[in-house]
């Protein structure tokens, strides 16, 4: 059978067994749709928990990322997998013992404020929108690669399928189709990085393989081969960075408490029985994490050294199939600078922009790109984004291998999009209609509320979706730096600082969102020729400015809080309560 | 006000220990992963630069651990103080 055939089935097959899974595990109470009834097994929450945090950005372009940024590639890795230690020991415990449904739950009640509550919507809902956007078009770009599937028609099916168990299950259902998607995505990413780590080095553990020597002959470990080759195309080498050290310090601080501070993430320990089963929960989720993002660099590393190996020099009417049909949808180009018929990949963009192509094919039946070339030696463009979905092909795996590859990619994008549809639903639900404009509400009647504005939700991510607007990681990476800047110092200092009042903690959010989304928007979209490391403030990028946006929110928190009335001895009561673990309550049901 | 002592102590203890492990957190992403990389580079390690190796992999694992022996050693903490949850149903 042919890799689209393979595709078609386990595709189907998967998607019948989270629809399955929804169906089998339909939430019956505001109490089993928000947290799934508070009865979830730690170790059953850390698969969820890895499943809904790994999204189509981890599982699709991370490695993509870092094959092409070598050491710089660093600030996902740790930043995404650092912010579970600090999640575990400042967070998850205390919140999970503060028993209620959504973030803002929290920090309206902590911060005794409908204000507060709103400022705590608002933030979540920029956040989880601007992280969903990514999933949608992960969604999109697996589809139309493997399934030959137009992205709009791929995004609604995808859509469809979320809504079913999203809807229908609300956080029962989603727990349970995520941890079977985790082992879907898990097994999807290991199985091709086992084979290609066997291939190039001989060693059946990628972790390992990526120090290991490569079975050319060289002599030359896979890192060492790497600098080396990198170097005499002219480029940097694999294990240098480019980027500053404050950069790199400034990125990756934002991405670790930008991860505790995602509403998506925290709401899952909400889920199991008990304090300790939080903080055990949190182990077990960077457990399952920590397995995906140790082979990821390996992933990287080969990937880059096999797309040189294959691309470079070599004739177009040569080249392997997966090039031309990436270049068919556009993903990757080619520009012959030399007119010598042969690939030549040097540092540089080959030409300016994102490729645009007229409907002609050149005599050797690649596609003419209508933009204007650069005057460097590169003549390949290739999308980060596809180094995951293409190594297979590259490495030249069995047809079984790239189909699985699809369907996990499929259940990393679509894991996170529901976890994300959920905090969006709930918090409107929860938050904005059941304790700010309409009191009395029955359970019956916020169910539904829910439920509707869950699937208002999933329409708007499929319009994302559908009309992108930037590359997966990028856009996931600004969703960071507004939870780094304004949620996660309100969460941390509601629990630690028993002084911090209602005016602090609303000003410092205010303060740290703004200040980030400004620079953010500064950079990124109104001058974006700006966007240069001499214009940054202190050297630090957008990406990396979540970090100032946090010490912003903290100053201005503490400040304030110090001039302004003391906290109420209620609320005292309430801190003490959440710092001991004794008496913990199943979720409230008022 | 014996329980309130009780807890005082309880919580200084989970802090100090939270602090020791964030302390070990810091050093290895950080400190070796970021800020010494290019001095810790000049070493190897199983066929790896020792700084990239820190960056990429090692201190992920680290992570790992903390996460578990935070856990564990909360669980005696809380024992030790009777505010533990284990008990109850």
């Amino acid at each position: 059978m042919d890799a689209q055939t393979l595709t078609y089935i386990f595709v189907f097959l998967s998607f019948s067994l989270y629809i399955g899974i929804a169906v089998w595990s339909r939430a019956g109470s505001t109490s089993e749709f928000y947290v799934a009834g508070g009865g979830v097994h730690p170790i059953a929450n850390g698969m969820a928990t890895a499943a809904d945090w790994m999204s189509a950005a981890s599982f699709i372009s991370m490695a993509g990322i870092i094959a092409f940024m070598g050491y710089d590639g660093t600030v996902y890795l740790m930043g995404w997998t650092g912010g579970y230690v600090i999640l575990a020991l400042l967070l998850a415990p205390y919140l999970r013992k503060f028993g209620e449904f959504t973030v803002p739950d929290f920090i309206g009640t902590r911060y005794y404020s409908g204000t507060a509550r709103i400022v705590a919507v608002v933030c979540l809902i920029a956040i989880s929108f601007t992280y969903i956007a990514g999933q949608m078009r992960g969604v999109g770009i697996v589809f139309s690669q493997f399934l030959n599937i137009p992205i709009t028609w791929g995004v609604i099916v995808g859509m469809a399928v979320v809504f079913m168990y999203a809807v229908l299950g609300g956080m029962k259902g989603i727990t349970y189709t995520q941890v079977a998607q985790y082992c879907v995505l898990i097994f999807a990413y290991l199985v091709p990085a086992i084979f290609i780590s066997i291939l190039i080095t001989g060693v059946p553990i990628p972790q390992l393989g990526l120090g290991a020597t490569v079975l050319d002959g060289s002599g030359l470990s896979v890192l060492d081969k790497l600098d080396a080759t990198l170097v005499d195309l002219g480029f940097a080498p694999y294990t240098d960075g480019s980027k500053s050290t404050i950069d790199v310090f400034a990125i990756t601080m934002a991405l670790m408490i930008g991860t505790a501070g995602l509403p998506h993430v925290i709401v899952r320990f909400f889920t199991v029985p008990k304090v300790s089963d939080a903080r055990l929960s949190a182990g077990y989720a960077l457990l399952f994490i920590a397995l995906l993002y140790t082979t990821a660099p390996a992933v990287g590393a080969f990937a880059r050294l096999n797309f040189v190996d294959t691309v470079h020099n070599t004739a177009y009417t040569e080249v392997d199939g997966w090039f031309k049909s990436w270049e068919d949808i556009g993903l990757i180009a080619w520009e012959d600078k030399n007119a010598d018929g042969k690939i030549q990949y040097h540092p540089g963009t080959p030409f300016e922009g994102k490729p645009t192509f007229d409907d002609s094919r050149r005599a050797d039946g690649s596609r003419v790109v209508t933009n204007a070339p650069t005057a460097n030696t590169n003549e390949v463009y290739v999308d980060r984004d596809i180094m995951v979905l293409a190594n297979p092909e590259i490495a030249a795996l069995p047809a079984w291998v790239i189909a699985l590859v699809a369907a996990g990619g499929l259940a990393a994008a679509l894991s996170t999009a529901a976890g994300l549809l959920l905090v969006i639903s709930t918090s409107v639900s929860h938050d904005l209609i059941k304790k700010t404009f309409a009191r009395g509400l029955s359970d019956k009647k916020e169910l539904l509320a829910a439920r509707i504005a869950a699937a208002v939700a999933i329409v708007i991510a499929g319009y994302f979706g559908i009309y992108p607007f930037g590359f997966v990681a990028q856009v996931v990476a600004f969703a960071f730096g507004l939870a780094a800047a304004s949620l996660f110092p309100a969460l941390l200092l509601g629990i630690f600082d028993k002084r911090m009042n209602n005016t602090g903690a609303i000003a410092g959010m205010v303060s740290g969102l703004v200040f980030t989304l400004a620079y953010i928007a500064f950079f990124k979209f109104w001058s974006p020729e700006l966007n240069t490391a001499e214009h940054w403030w202190f050297g630090i990028s957008p990406e990396g400015i979540g970090m100032i946006g946090a010490a912003i929110n903290f100053a201005v928190a503490f400040v304030v809080s110090r001039s302004t009335q003391a906290v109420p001895e209620d609320v005292l009561g309430l801190i003490e309560n959440i710092r001991i673990p004794k008496g913990v309550d199943e979720p409230h049901l008022h | 006000m014996a329980n309130n002592d009780n807890h005082n102590a309880y919580w200084r203890a989970n802090v100090r220990l939270m602090l020791v492990l964030l302390a070990i957190w810091f050093t290895v992403s950080f400190g070796f992963g970021i800020i010494a990389v290019d001095w810790l580079n000049q070493f190897q390690f199983f066929g790896f630069k020792f700084g990239f190796w820190w960056a990429q992999q090692g201190s992920i694992y680290v992570f790992v651990i903390l996460v578990f022996v935070y856990t564990a050693k909360m669980k005696k903490i809380d024992r030790q103080h009777g505010v533990s949850d284990d008990e109850e149903g």
